[in-house]
């Protein structure tokens, strides 16, 4: 069948690609408040109050000040490749909501292989990190650039062996499937039918986004500001919205795919998917405001030593008892 | 676009000129400072890296240099007190401290007794206040953005104290030769006296959600190994000596004011490491604790001011002091030289920092940008007190 623009199906593309852009813009604002908020409430201070009720308006009050700044390129710079950085980070963000299932019918686009989606997707983060890094002509950018890349290879490898334990339990890489074969209750549910796997994918999904305590292509006491260091205005804003927007991905994903997706015990739908996702995006956060950061060989050591063997390890011996039962 | 300040003859400046690269082109030169988030102020180190790995770094001073010294020649006795309140602004008393004994050594000043217990209480309180905000900066600098905060709570405790005898949060300067400025009131000890077991209660806390993290102890221990002999060569004191295992402290080795009094023990490591320093500073807030306790207890009713302490227009008899008291960061030495005129002839300042410092150079060599970042934060420098 040849696809039209009035193909009832690219209208649904259209409409669902605007739906989730904003969708991420609103979220990026929520988890803006909550980082602050959570952040506030951790080193016992209210965070912000200001703008707003509790504060309410101040994620709105930061985009706009983001927005007004002036966007600055250090001389010297790689012109093409410094622009193109932050939107070639965000960009991919969009088509990787496509295949999540926030409820049996409140999904974008019905993929087959859609954890393959958004795993490709996710990839092309680095890929921005890595010119931004390079195009900005500053050392404590590089620097920045080539720890993104270590991280990002090396983690990728575990994580993706934890999700392959999943779908060998359910021969599908259909997040609504995967869903649908995961029961109601949280026993049911395989984060506990394959915990190993639950947690070697959420600690590799925060080495991924960069986030502490695994968040050293930023950080911040080391590397001034790492990769994003020459950035300003909206140019630091997209990496920004793609990092919570990747945030809230990989939440999904294991929401999907560990906690039973929109099913719960009673009125089952997205609401339950939400609420799954942001409890583990607020797991995120406590993390960043709890832990010091990893030291870079440390960091690659868990990596390669531990995360994985280990998944591995639970890759074969789920392989072994799907063949054998 | 390159503007002349990109082209070869004006490329950086003299250090990193001099600070040539290496036969291969391999290696990266970096500035670290003077506004790198972790080298708190405007300390600039210059650093040569393969990889992450440091070759070679060098500190490179001067940034904040006040003339402090040169200052003193120019101004009376009296008039450089404010001086003493700045060169080292997180444990300005120490400074207070050892400009005031020197001078009193210099003029043969008496202290009343009281004015000797008050120059103790403020300063443990301070010197407490000085290890608080450094736990919660090398915390920041290893990653960790909520200790500070912790610390700051106790701090602040610390200052609304100190406020009401000094007048003042940061900078103090309180003392005076022959004395103190102002008396201690009632509330303010009763102040202290609740302070003591609040501070006491919130120790173990930090030793469970900090000291205790397997994270910070991968990032302290074995990093930035001290061995004693490379310490006493570059003349380290303070924390970062005793983490080398030896008990060295001013108020036990030369002893000043009552400190032979008190009762209190002089806390050492034996492990060399950034955890090792890390756990004397610890150890010290309790020691300067129990110090406090007793000093509370033991203050004598009595004058603050001796009379006939120097007014601003008093001629020192000719002649030269040294005076080393025991600060936060190690042994500060305020040494003095008088014609015998209303002003001094020169003043020279020993800051513990400048010798701590210079151990950064050879302790950071081969390791990683990030376990630089760890060694810098543990040897606890302030900029100001460096430069001076």
């Amino acid at each position: 069948m040849e696809a039209t623009l009035l193909d009832p199906r690219m209208f649904r593309i259209v409409a669902a690609a605007m739906a989730l852009a904003a969708f991420v813009g609103l979220n990026a604002l929520v988890l803006v408040y909550l980082e602050r908020k959570i952040a506030g409430h951790v080193q016992r201070r209210p965070g912000p109050f200001e703008v707003g009720p509790h504060g309410l308006l101040q994620p709105l009050a930061d985009a706009l000040k983001l927005i007004g700044k002036q966007l600055f390129r250090p001389a010297g710079a790689d012109a093409l490749l410094f622009w193109m950085a932050p939107v070639v980070s965000f960009i991919p963000v969009l088509p990787l909501f496509l295949p999540i299932p926030f409820d049996p019918d409140l999904v974008a686009m019905h993929v087959e292989p859609g954890l393959l989606l958004i795993l490709a997707f996710t990839g092309i983060n680095v890929l921005a990190l890595c010119m931004a890094g390079w195009g900005s002509n500053n050392k404590w950018s590089l620097l920045g650039a080539s720890r993104a890349v270590a991280q990002s290879v090396a983690y990728e490898i575990p994580l993706l062996m934890a999700l392959l334990a999943v779908t060998f339990m359910h021969g599908s890489l259909n997040l609504s499937e995967i869903v649908e074969a995961q029961g109601a209750w949280p026993w049911q549910w395989n984060a506990f039918i394959q915990p190993v796997a639950f947690i070697v994918y959420f600690t590799c999904a925060v080495a991924e986004t960069n986030r502490a305590p695994f968040d050293l292509p930023e950080a911040e006491s080391e590397l001034t500001a790492g990769f994003h260091t020459e950035y300003s205005g909206m140019g630091f804003g997209l990496f920004f919205l793609a990092e919570y927007a990747n945030m809230i991905v990989v939440c999904a994903v294991a929401t999907a795919l560990f906690l039973g997706g929109w099913q719960g015990p009673f009125f089952s739908g997205w609401w339950w998917f939400l609420a799954k996702t942001y409890a583990l995006l607020m797991v995120i956060i406590w993390f960043r405001w709890t832990y010091p950061r990893v030291r870079f060989d440390q960091l690659l050591n868990i990596n390669w030593k531990w995360l994985l063997p280990l998944s591995m390890v639970n890759l074969m011996v789920t392989a072994l008892v799907m063949k054998l039962f | 676009m390159d503007s002349v300040f990109h082209q070869e003859p004006f490329r950086g400046d003299y250090y990193t000129r001099r600070f040539e690269p290496g036969p291969d082109d391999s290696t990266l030169i970096l500035n670290m400072g003077p506004q790198h988030p972790s080298t708190h102020g405007v300390l600039r180190v210059v650093v040569e890296l393969e990889g992450e790995y440091i070759l070679r770094a060098e500190p490179v001073l001067g940034y904040l240099h006040r003339m402090h010294e040169k200052m003193g020649e120019t101004r009376s006795y009296l008039q450089y007190m404010p001086n003493m309140g700045r060169v080292d602004y997180l444990h300005p008393l120490a400074w207070n401290h050892a400009y005031v004994c020197a001078v009193e050594k210099l003029g043969n000043i008496e202290v009343p007794r009281r004015a000797e217990f008050i120059r103790v209480i403020t300063s443990e309180l301070n010197r407490i206040s000085s290890h608080l905000l450094w736990w919660g900066a090398y915390l920041l600098d290893l990653g960790a953005f909520t200790p500070i905060m912790y610390a700051f709570e106790e701090r602040e405790r610390i200052q609304d104290l100190l406020q009401e005898p000094t007048g003042s949060r940061l900078t103090y300067s309180f003392f005076r030769p022959g004395g103190v400025a102002a008396d201690l009131s009632p509330e303010f000890l009763q102040g202290v006296r609740e302070f003591i077991p609040y501070m006491r209660s919130r120790l173990p806390m930090y030793k469970d959600l900090v000291t205790d993290n397997i994270i910070l102890r991968y990032r302290c221990e074995e990093v930035g190994e001290l061995p004693l002999d490379m310490a006493r060569r570059y003349g380290a004191s303070g924390p970062v000596l005793r983490a080398s295992g030896m008990a060295y402290d001013v108020r036990r080795a030369e002893p000043y004011s009552v400190y032979p009094e008190l009762e209190f023990a002089t806390p050492v490591s034996q492990r060399t490491d950034a955890m090792g320093r890390y756990k004397v500073r610890l150890a010290e807030i309790e020691e300067s604790l129990k110090i406090l306790e007793q000093a509370v207890e033991m203050i004598p009713e009595g004058e603050i001011l001796v009379k006939g302490a120097p007014k601003p227009r008093w001629k020192a008899p000719a002649g030269e002091v040294y005076q080393a008291v025991e600060g936060a960061r190690g042994k500060i030495g305020v040494h003095i030289l008088s014609a015998g005129s209303a002003q001094p002839y020169r003043i020279k300042l020993r800051a513990p920092g400048f010798s701590n410092l210079s151990l950064f150079a050879e302790l950071a060599k081969g390791t990683l940008l990030s376990d630089a970042v760890s060694i810098l934060g543990s040897l606890d420098l302030v900029i100001p007190e460096i430069d001076r």
